[in-house]
């Protein structure tokens, strides 16, 4: 599949990401979408970016994938999967990358797969793409991806076109699209954000099982904290393009530190609340990105605000249990500062 | 501005009747049919019945197909029905009493696409103000009006008043659209999806502001979402629909505590769990939501229901109480059904 893939140890990670930032520089004034993402994924693990529009949840994810225009957008930082460097690799690497390396589902498959072909000639095509496969090798790994993702007669199916489906269906088949050249890494953009509640369930429940049996290390980008905890291992927050918090599900989503990730928890209607009280509000609203400010993004709507945070960019903590926080509320039980490259980066403290 | 609470409407008959009651309510939409066939038709909305009581918050909940907007839409008589009748507080809607231009200042109705529902060319002020000047206010008096109203939904109308719709965010163009909504000092308020396109923070602030405004304004609201957990947070009452009827309406807390309708049961067990420790292991429903150009027969539900027996194929259940508050349209619990689990009559 790929010759230059570098012989990896258990322990590299699948994804890393350091000190990633995306500049767009299309607009008449350039939009800070992702400063300074710092991120580790290993194979296996299903991590969820979860944050309001706006926070750079998509944008780390197409990066990944290098799918910004490369005229319009500036990307600093490292990224590399499965030993792969994706900022800096060739044009040609990077077709033989996206879609055996890494993929991607998206939110509208209507919009993500081509109206003109059947779902068999689209997903034959990418397979025959990156593996020397005869078409008739193709059509029956393609009848097994449909199989896989359960979509119901599916000989039937795969001479659908994708308009002929339904919504719930449509999604199924963008899965099996996205594994059909056994790609290491999952990337979903809010997969089930245009789906109805009872398929949203069992469009989770398959990508969780999928992931479980293939072993894929998957990132997906969701709004909704309640997909995150039915899939994730691991949930990072982010806010105006930064992480402000990681950790695992449970001490996340029990003991959220950060004063967003509580707020967020918090606001969210739920279960049985009593009738008329009043929803825990964050004030305000999200920054514009086009304009840096010199301390926490968060502090202009954050209730803990000191001084301090307003003056800089607050360190990232790390707290017991692969638990990190970018926040300097004293409260907040931290086990060291991290030395993170963060806080010498000339241009993270440079202001405009 | 004064916070002295605006004049109430007279009730026509009294507190206690219905706001709005709706009788075998119909709209079906045809499909271009084929040469010498008969023309298929989606049966969105197919003979429903249901009230709405003064200052209460309906919810309305269901998949996508279910008729909830298309219900909202023939509410507001933007649609018309093919059939059904409409009294709201004991009038006809249209008749003699209550011409529609009227109705039409006493109801008033929230969409989910902000942007599309502002006029791009006109100022937030010029939106808000251009209901009451076409209802006969004079253009300095709406214009105070207007400004009362950008502040009352939490906006500054000196910052605010002047801008046009891409100015604003999305939160801020809903304030604008709630404020447009309460100039005509309305009694019924549809907030068809109103909250579903902002993002998590600030769709707290606008449920917030929507349940101080019904207090303030004495409004009564119908709450269409499919976001079941904040129905549960806004609705007194809860109105379950699936393929274009009411499978079950009843008071909000026990029909979330305990559903009746299978359908209902399914739909809120798909709410994703918030404990990474009780996480969903199987779907309570498979497949997507059937398509309602053709209904199945007898109980619209039984191709999809654990619980479908002999009885569900063939015949329609009736909407019948099971308590006081409650009502389903299952057989399940209509006493002498034939369904074998049925209470027997």
């Amino acid at each position: 599949m790929n010759q230059t893939m570098k012989p990896l140890t258990a322990n590299t990670p699948l994804v890393e990401i350091q000190e990633l930032r995306v500049t767009f520089t299309g607009g008449a004034k350039p939009v800070h979408a992702v400063s300074g993402v710092s991120l580790q994924l290993h194979r296996g693990e299903v991590m969820a970016l979860i944050g309001e529009s706006g926070s750079g949840k998509s944008v780390t994810l197409r990066a990944l994938l290098r799918l910004h225009s490369e005229r319009h957008t500036q990307t600093e930082g490292r990224i590399v999967v499965a030993g792969h460097d994706v900022v800096q690799m060739s044009q040609a690497a990077l077709s033989q990358y996206r879609g055996a390396v890494a993929s991607m589902i998206f939110q509208e498959p209507l919009l993500a797969l081509d109206p003109v072909y059947t779902l068999e000639q689209q997903i034959t095509e990418s397979i025959r793409r990156h593996e020397p496969v005869s078409s008739g090798q193709a059509r029956a790994r393609a009848l097994e991806l449909f199989e896989q993702v359960r979509i119901p007669s599916p000989e039937r199916r795969l001479q659908s076109y994708p308009h002929e489906l339904s919504g719930g269906m449509r999604q199924r088949a963008m899965i099996a699209l996205a594994l059909a050249c056994r790609p290491q890494l999952l990337l979903a953009d809010e997969p089930t954000t245009a789906l109805d509640a009872t398929v949203q369930i069992q469009i989770l429940l398959l990508l969780r099982e999928l992931q479980q049996a293939l072993g894929l290390g998957v990132v997906f980008v969701t709004h909704d904290i309640g997909a995150a905890v039915e899939v994730a291992d691991r949930i990072a927050v982010m806010y105006a393009g930064r992480i402000v918090e990681e950790g695992p599900v449970r001490s996340l989503i029990r003991e959220p530190r950060h004063p967003y990730t509580q707020a967020l928890l918090t606001s969210r209607a739920h279960g049985a609340m009593p009738k008329g009280v009043r929803l825990a509000t964050i004030p305000g609203a999200p920054p514009d990105l086009s304009e840096q400010i010199p301390g926490c993004s968060f502090a202009p709507r954050c209730a803990m605000v000191q001084a301090q945070c307003r003056a800089e960019q607050p360190p990232e903590f790390n707290i017991a249990g692969h638990h990190r926080v970018r926040c300097i509320d004293p409260s907040i039980k931290r086990a060291t500062a991290t030395p993170l490259s963060v806080l010498t980066t000339p241009q993270s403290m440079t202001l405009p | 501005m004064n916070n002295a609470p605006p004049i109430h409407h007279v009730d026509v008959g009294g507190k206690s009747p219905p706001l709005l009651r709706v009788r075998r309510l119909r709209k079906h939409f045809p499909l271009k049919g084929e040469l010498f066939r008969p023309r298929k038709v989606v049966r969105a909305v197919d003979d429903i019945e249901f009230e709405v009581l003064k200052g209460e918050t309906l919810g309305v909940v269901g998949e996508s197909g279910c008729g909830k907007s298309t219900t909202a839409r023939l509410l507001m008589q933007l649609t018309p029905a093919d059939g059904g009748e409409f009294l709201f507080d004991g009038q006809v809607i249209g008749g003699r009493e209550l011409p529609l231009k009227e109705f039409r200042r006493q109801a008033q109705i929230v969409f989910q696409d902000s942007f599309a529902s502002l006029n791009p060319r006109l100022t937030v002020l010029d939106s808000i103000s251009f209901g009451p000047q076409v209802h006969g206010v004079s253009s300095a008096e709406a214009r105070k009006l207007a400004q009362d109203l950008l502040d009352r939904v939490g906006l500054d109308p000196v910052r605010f008043g002047g801008r046009y719709p891409h100015e604003l965010s999305g939160g801020q163009r809903q304030r604008v659209n709630i404020a447009r909504a309460l100039a005509l000092n309305p009694r019924l308020v549809v907030l068809d999806e109103a909250v579903s396109a902002l993002d998590k923070s600030v769709e707290a602030q606008v449920l917030n502001l929507l349940q101080d405004l019904k207090q303030s304004f004495g409004l009564t609201y119908v709450f269409i979402s499919h976001d079941l957990n904040v129905v549960r947070y806004m609705s007194d009452r809860v109105m379950v629909m699936y393929l274009g009827e009411v499978v079950e309406i009843g008071d909000s807390e026990s029909l979330f505590a305990n559903p009746r309708h299978p359908y209902t049961a399914a739909l809120l067990s798909s709410i994703p769990s918030m404990d990474p420790d009780q996480r969903t292991e199987v779907p309570a429903l498979s497949g997507d939501p059937p398509n309602p150009i053709n209904p199945p027969p007898g109980c619209r539900f039984h191709p999809r229901c654990a619980h479908a027996s002999a009885i569900c194929h063939q015949a329609v259940p009736a909407l019948t109480s099971v308590s006081l508050h409650h009502r389903v349209a299952c057989h399940l619990h209509i006493r002498g059904s034939g369904h074998p689990q049925a209470p027997i009559g």
